[in-house]
């Protein structure tokens, strides 16, 4: 689509785009060259001057991101690229990955010189194996150029580059739970503060970025920061990539001009809804925000102030687009089997409340529900928000808030009038429903081991 | 259980890049895998000792990742993704077509072990629901009657092909499974914005 800039997508879909002979033709690895010259401290302004948003989830500023690191510290820098990936609905990281794996090395190579670092590290999740090929071919390549390791770009500045794979765990994506898979732990998320700017990987100061932000930043430093600011909207600088998932006509990676009309997004970028589907409602940002109802897409557009105004958040930008072929309380299942299969069982409210709102979706289903269920949803929604170490818990009680509001009829009329007696006990009469299968034991090793 | 001599010296490579020996414990349980086909109690303590950690904190390990086999799999492992935008695409008519087809649940492996199958979350591949994940390959834009064309196949491969499911790549990994399995992927065979959707199936889900 021509009214969006092409930063992020430039290269793909022309032949060979994940070789370097492709990708320096197209003129890269000149803004890693550029930050070699430049002083640190000055990339770190023209990435604060774009405006630049982290597109992991949290949308913090890249360039105050990696303003934290201090340098009067002695111990080494590190830079971890977060490329795990596996927020339910994302698969953007994977197309740059697979399609220009150089533009992401260009990238970190940029953001290591602007920290310091002489050593980065690449967090790749262990199901992406063809991603994985890919990236590690480029990683070759670039160093038989002399792009990384000893001496790089024939400057004196040394940058090595550690590829890890990652194992299958939803909790790994989190940045102190990836750092501890790094250091061969459990992925366990760590309590902040410290923040890993001070105390990070091996307990250094670490920047973590996950690959979409590192990607865009060899635009940034080329075009100069004012140009990325002058794309998007005010406060969403810049390009971001949709992944777009359900029953649309043209499902894919796209990347859009913040600030982008939803609607139209849906209607011509995805094509709109294949025949026979009714629009329910879109996910806009992976599955850990509240999903939005068809006319709050009709409000909203593709930036991160106007879709919190309509009730939800950018997140990751998987873009989920759900259609009436699903109700919302088989929705709600579907979730929250996933983060109670997926949380790390640390913290009591996560642990307890995502394997509780999966068993009362369940009974609501079943039919054997209570009255009060979509009370008991709400207050444990409450009280796993803000209340944990790290953000997995909100993510399981946004949706489950959204779902039981904004769609609070399809739960009612399953529910009873009256209270059933006997009750369903928890964690029994639930499998079944969906398709619930008795959990095998390789793959129901992420909770509590 | 020990490394063979090639696999020994890739993780003393692999070991050498990292500041802190531990750090090597996935890579390192990785090499395992891709030698053994799974990771027995044997082989953690073994990854213990390189390591220079307790095998109870290999075990820990081993078992808070989905990937780690602890036990064989089945020749091919079928891994189908069950997360929601896989679930409005299909995915659980796909779950019951095999379990009919293979005559197992979920999580079961088949007599002649050949097929294990599983449930998964998300793999990234939400463009091109419903998915699969057949070892370490993607195989995209399921209905019953691919699956039913790719069993078949599957079934009647010679066993000369690597027994192993070769998901590690740190050697270059190469396909354990034939070359057209690998189907289209996004950006792959249809470049970003173009139509991912199924040529031949329409969109299932109700
Ligand atoms: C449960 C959970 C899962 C996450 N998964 C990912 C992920 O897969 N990839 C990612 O880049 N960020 C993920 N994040 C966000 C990271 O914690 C972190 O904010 C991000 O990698 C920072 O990079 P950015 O500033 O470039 O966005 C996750 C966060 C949470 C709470
Ligand atoms: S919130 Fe959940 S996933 Fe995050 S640390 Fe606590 S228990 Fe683990
Ligand atoms: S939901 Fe199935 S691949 Fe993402």
């Amino acid at each position: 689509m021509s009214v969006h800039q092409r930063i992020l997508l430039a290269n793909i879909g022309t032949p060979g785009s994940h070789t370097l002979a492709a990708y320096e033709k197209a003129g890269g690895y000149r803004a890693a060259r550029k930050a070699l010259e430049m002083d640190p401290g000055a990339v770190v302004d023209e990435v604060k001057r774009s405006g630049l948003r982290g597109r992991g989830g949290a949308g913090f500023p890249t360039g105050t991101k990696w303003g934290f690191i201090p340098k009067d510290n002695p111990r080494p820098k590190y830079l971890v690229q977060n490329a795990d990936e596996s927020e339910p609905g994302t698969f953007k990281d994977r197309l740059l990955l697979e399609q220009d794996p150089h533009l992401v090395i260009d990238g970190m190579i940029c953001a290591a010189v602007a920290i310091g670092c002489h050593t980065m590290f690449t967090y790749i999740r262990g199901e992406y194996a063809y991603a994985t090929e890919r990236y590690l071919a480029a990683d070759a390549e670039a160093y038989a150029a002399g792009y990384l390791g000893k001496g790089i770009f024939g400057s004196g500045y040394d940058l090595e580059h550690v590829i890890h794979i990652g194992a299958g765990a939803y909790i790994c994506g989190e940045e102190t739970g990836l750092l501890e898979s790094l250091e061969g732990k459990k992925g366990f998320p760590r309590i902040k503060p410290p923040f890993p700017a001070v105390v990070g990987l091996f307990a250094s100061p670490t920047v973590i970025n996950n690959t979409e932000t590192l990607a865009a930043v060899p635009w940034v430093l080329l075009n100069g920061g004012d140009a990325y600011k002058a794309i998007g909207t005010e406060r969403s600088p810049g390009t971001k990539l949709f992944s777009v998932s359900g029953p649309v006509r043209k499902p894919g990676v796209y990347e859009v001009n913040l600030g982008y009309p939803m609607r139209q997004f849906l209607v011509e970028e995805c094509g709109g809804m294949l025949d026979g589907f009714e629009l329910k409602g879109v996910i806009p940002g992976g599955s850990s925000v509240p999903i939005m109802t068809p006319a709050e897409v009709d409000r909203a557009n593709l930036d991160y102030e106007s879709i919190r105004d309509n009730g939800s958040l950018l997140g990751s930008g998987g873009f989920i687009v759900c259609a009436d072929n699903m109700s919302a309380p088989e929705m709600l299942l579907n979730l929250m089997r996933f983060y109670a299969h997926e949380s790390c069982g640390q913290c009591t409210p996560c642990r307890e409340g995502c394997g509780w709102l999966e068993d009362v979706a369940g009974r609501v289903l079943a039919g054997t529900g209570d009255p009060d269920d979509l009370d008991l949803v709400r207050r444990l929604s409450d009280n796993m928000m803000a209340k944990t170490i790290c953000a997995l818990a909100d993510g399981a009680a946004m949706p489950a808030l959204a779902l039981i509001t904004k769609y609070r009829a399809e739960f009612e009329a399953l529910l009873p009038r009256e209270r059933h007696v006997p009750r369903v006990e928890r964690g029994r009469g639930l499998h079944g429903l969906l398709r619930v299968e008795p959990r095998p034991a390789a793959a129901s090793a992420g909770g509590a081991a | 259980m020990e490394f063979t001599p090639e696999n020994k010296r890739t993780f003393d490579e692999l070991a050498a890049r990292y500041p802190d020996r531990r750090a090597a414990m996935l890579p390192a349980l990785w090499l395992v895998q891709r030698q053994e086909g799974y990771v027995s109690a044997e082989a953690m303590e073994y990854v213990a000792g390189l390591l220079g950690v307790a095998p109870g904190e290999v075990q820990a390990v081993v078992s808070f990742y989905t990937m780690f086999d602890r036990r064989p799999p089945g020749r091919y492992k079928l891994q189908v993704c069950r997360t929601l935008s896989c679930a409005l695409m299909g995915a659980y008519d796909m779950i019951a077509h095999l379990e009919r087809r293979l005559g197992i649940h979920a999580g079961q492996t088949t007599a002649d072990g050949m097929f294990t199958l599983q449930e998964v979350e998300c793999l990234g591949s939400c463009g091109t629901a419903p998915m699969m994940q057949v070892n370490e390959k993607f195989v995209e834009n399921l209905t019953p009657r691919r699956l039913d064309a790719l069993l078949d196949r599957l079934a009647g491969e010679r066993p000369e092909l690597d027994r192993l499911p070769e998901i590690h790549p740190l050697a270059g990994a190469q396909a354990a499974i034939p070359r057209e399995v690998r189907s289209a992927r996004v950006g792959e065979l249809a470049p970003p914005g173009s139509p991912t959707v199924d040529g031949d199936g329409k969109a299932r889900g109700a």
